[in-house]
């Protein structure tokens, strides 16, 4: 029967062309608009490390006071000196500083102009924190950190600018004028939103060049080619002084297994605090957070509120293709009032007729979803005229992407017509018949 | 025409009527607040910087393997680059002024600090006004075409240097005139002083421009944008950046020969696609967001106007069908083609007007559950006044149609069975 009614259903799309056009193009308008803000919503708002985001914390201590702190907020970033003493206390299973560079990478021989290459000073535990996956070689070790080793770790892309992508682990590197021996080549890692970084991102950037022990970018006097935030009077003038002033520019992250770990670091975090205010640092209370990668994003806004508001105007817009698809598919099963009376005078019962009907609306339904199926392909593409390229490359049309498209519309059309088919499954056979 | 035998009639019919009222409701809802966006959007992008933007450019490099700008022979070293690069510039042809500076409106790249009138207020302090500072020399005035309201310009006396991240005394600084209102309301700022940063040394006004907007086009400084502050200080490090002022019409042949240029001065520096850009693209840049915003609001809008016309007039032409027969016996009891015409309009009207109360009602609404959720103003009753005209006018446009075709019902309809 299924298969009649779905035959049934395709002729009378035919039938009257015109509304059932009004009824497709609506389908098709609405659900093209929300998967399209939806596809990119969903880019933005993405868990980056989901096996992890709820290991990974950032500490935050209030280094500026209530006079000059955001809103009672601490920073949300150190400065060095709590930076280093909370790298000092090891209170964490694994734990990294970091701060992005901007260096200049010398092709090898002379042949070519220098290149400008984006990266991050981190610890070596940056790589299995994160989970930077590695194509040729590894991270460096603790004791590099400690040996402050002239070591990088470049991505892939670099490599292939460099060394044409084969392995180059071993290979020097020239950054900035100073040689760095390449211990491991990243396979493509850029996640999105780059939480680790929101500090000085707004977590959408092209993948990093590099990657440099910590220890070392502080002994180059690297100044951060991210964002720098001061309160108070400036007075320092050297990097010495830099060091002990209360700018702020340094991202700390720690792993932490289990609630006691997490409760321990936090404890660690307040009675720091307390003893900066006990050594006269701080004249103010303990002020300390500890948020996870996910709680971490909510806080930085990292979702951009035009991707909101659009979701929002573009399911409203969904919503009034609806109610529109309802008063047209009522106008159009109850015109075919006399049909359903002859039906049911010849013995159908209201269940078949409501089941037709809704097959029916299912087949509007699925010409509207492959209608809205080419408008979202086109509108997916046009992404980057709303969005800054960054975000806009997220938005991908991928196979569930396909799929929700023409879930969405015909599982909407099919409630919408709920009603409809059940006022069409109440047409009085006698009435029907006898008026004709 | 009395009201009562269409209230009846919509009575019979009260899906289709709330449907279609529904409908009215929730497009003046969102077509309102969605026209109140792009409103405002389009507002932002229009605001004049208090720049000359056409034939400027903006320059912005990095040495290689550059001295340290931590060490005092290395801030020497870093400055004689940064003069041999700007004497090369102002040589170039078709080059009509050339001034480093470290950043430019809309280029989202800021040194903000604060000013005060007292010695010694620090940064963050709630007595302080926060500003944006430009260091730049005294070539900034023709070069980015700021226009000077009281004092004087700088000159070349004024200009000093310093390493990118050193704290010097700032002896002279130029302001613009909303942050000169901000200290001194009852005006006459120039010749008096200001400490910037939470510095003890006097800071002399020597000038006010007109306007002149801070970097950051975001929220990050929205209540700040107007708060210029120029140092006439040339900053080292190792990257410089320049805004070049071409003579007309020759931007694209200058911006062409500027990298090969730099490179002949010096060629160990980074330079690449994004380093020399024409001030248009960094407007286009900082404002994507908001003209994308406003793009994708008025398609939405236009075509959430077609489907909500497109559905009155598929439910109206139901209607017509279905009440054929009633229609020829108006007509046959002397009805005439305008009564029918009427009939419609007024029917439409009446559920038009009842979508447009509870519209107002949910654009309001609306308004005011995006004010307490995002960065929105209030919407001007206005915008919804004129929304309320636009569907009704939408109601009666769509109608029309279908109620004509009813008013050509012949009354021998009447006599036909139906």
């Amino acid at each position: 029967m299924f298969g009649h009614y779905l035959q049934l259903g395709l002729r009378s799309l035919r039938r009257n062309p015109a509304l059932t056009a009004l009824m497709v193009m609506a389908i098709g308008f609405g659900v093209a608009a929300s998967m399209i803000t939806y596809s990119v919503f969903r880019a933005v708002s993405g868990n980056p490390i989901p096996d992890k985001s709820a290991q990974l914390f950032i500490p935050q201590v209030d280094s500026w006071g209530p006079q000059q702190n955001e809103k009672g907020e601490p920073p949300e970033a150190l400065n060095y000196v709590d930076a280093m003493a909370l790298m000092r206390a090891q209170q964490a299973k694994r734990q990294t500083l970091l701060y992005p560079l901007l260096m200049s990478v010398m092709p090898g021989g002379d042949r070519d102009l220098p290149l400008a290459a984006n990266g991050y000073a981190v610890d070596s535990d940056f790589f299995p924190m994160f989970e930077v996956p590695f194509q040729y070689g590894g991270g460096w070790s603790a004791q590099d950190d400690q040996a402050r080793s002239a070591e990088v770790v470049i991505s892939g892309q670099l490599n292939q600018k460099l060394f044409g992508g084969a392995d180059s682990v071993g290979h020097m590197v020239n950054l900035n004028g100073h040689d760095y021996r390449v211990v491991g080549v990243t396979g493509h890692w850029n996640p999105k939103p780059r939480f680790f970084d929101l500090f000085s991102t707004s977590g959408f950037k092209d993948a990093s060049d590099f990657y440099m022990p910590f220890s070392r970018a502080l002994d180059l006097k690297a100044r951060t080619g991210g964002r720098n935030s001061c309160r108070g009077s400036l007075t320092f003038t050297g990097w010495e002084d830099y060091l002990q002033s209360n700018c702020v520019w340094i991202t700390p992250w720690v792993e932490l297994d289990g609630a006691a770990d997490v409760a321990h670091y936090r404890r660690f975090l307040e009675s720091y605090a307390a003893d900066q205010q006990r050594a006269g640092r701080f004249a103010w209370a303990p002020n300390v957070r500890l948020r996870n990668v996910m709680q971490w994003l909510d806080h930085e806004h990292v979702v951009p509120p035009e991707s909101r508001i659009s979701l929002l105007v573009a399911l409203g817009f969904f919503l009034i293709c609806l109610i529109n698809t309802i008063g047209l598919l009522l106008a159009k099963f109850l015109r075919r009032a006399g049909e359903i009376g002859v039906r049911r005078a010849l013995g159908a019962s209201r269940r078949e007729i409501y089941t037709q009907y809704l097959i029916e609306a299912a087949t509007v339904g699925l010409a509207g979803g492959v209608l809205g199926l080419l408008l979202t392909a086109f509108g997916v593409a046009g992404v980057g005229v709303l969005f800054p390229p960054q975000i806009a490359k997220l938005a991908q049309l991928d196979l569930s992407l396909v799929g929700l498209t023409l879930l969405v519309a015909v599982i909407a059309t099919v409630l919408a017509a709920f009603y409809p088919a059940w006022r069409a499954a109440r047409v009085q056979p006698a009435w029907q018949l006898k008026s004709s | 025409m009395k009201l009562h035998p269409i209230l009846a009639a919509l009575r019979k019919h009260k899906a289709g009527t709330v449907l279609i009222a529904l409908q009215i409701a929730l497009t003046l809802a969102i077509v309102c607040n969605a026209i109140f966006i792009i409103g405002q959007r389009i507002q932002r992008v229009n605001r004049a910087t208090g720049l000359d933007e056409s034939n400027l450019f903006f320059v912005s490099q990095q040495w290689v393997g550059a001295p340290s700008a931590d060490t005092p022979d290395g801030v020497e070293k870093l400055d004689a680059m940064q003069r041999e690069d700007l004497a090369a510039l102002r040589n170039l042809p078709g080059v009509a002024s050339v001034a480093p500076i470290n950043s430019l409106p809309l280029l989202n790249s800021s040194w903000t600090g604060s000013v005060s009138l007292k010695s010694g207020a620090e940064i963050g302090d709630k007595t302080g006004t926060r500003t944006a500072y430009y260091f730049t020399d005294e070539q900034v005035f023709p070069t980015l075409g700021l226009k000077l309201v009281a004092g004087r310009a700088f000159n070349a006396g004024d200009v000093q240097h310093q390493g990118f991240r050193e704290n010097r005394d700032r002896p002279v600084a130029i302001i613009t005139r909303a942050l000169a209102d901000k200290l001194y309301p009852k005006g006459g700022a120039v010749g008096k002083v200001m400490y910037s940063d939470g510095s003890s040394a006097p800071t002399t006004i020597v000038g006010v421009v007109t306007r002149m907007q801070i970097p950051s086009s975001g929220s990050f400084g929205s209540d700040f944008a107007w708060n210029s502050t120029l140092i006439p200080t040339r900053l080292d490090a190792n990257f410089a950046r320049y805004a070049v002022r071409t003579r007309p019409g020759q931007l694209d042949a200058v911006m062409h020969a500027v990298t090969p240029l730099l490179y002949k001065v010096n060629p160990l520096r980074v330079l690449d696609d994004d380093s020399v850009r024409p001030f248009s693209d960094i407007r286009a840049r900082a404002y994507r967001a908001d003209v994308g915003m406003a793009v994708l609001m008025g398609v939405i809008c236009l075509i959430l106007i077609a489907v909500t016309a497109a559905g009155i007039v598929g439910l109206t032409s139901f209607w017509v069908g279905q009440r054929h027969r009633q229609i020829g016996v108006r007509r046959a009891l002397g009805a005439r083609k305008i009564d029918i015409l009427h009939y419609f309009q007024i029917e439409n009207g009446l559920i038009a007007g009842v979508g447009a109360v509870i519209g107002v009602i949910l654009a309001l609404g609306l308004n005011a559950w995006l004010m307490t959720h995002y960065e929105m103003t209030r919407m001007p009753v206005l915008y919804v006044l004129v929304g309320v005209i636009a569907v009704l006018v939408l109601g009666q446009a769509a109608v029309f149609v279908p109620a004509r075709r009813a008013s050509n019902v012949s009354p021998v309809s009447a006599t036909r069975a139906a």
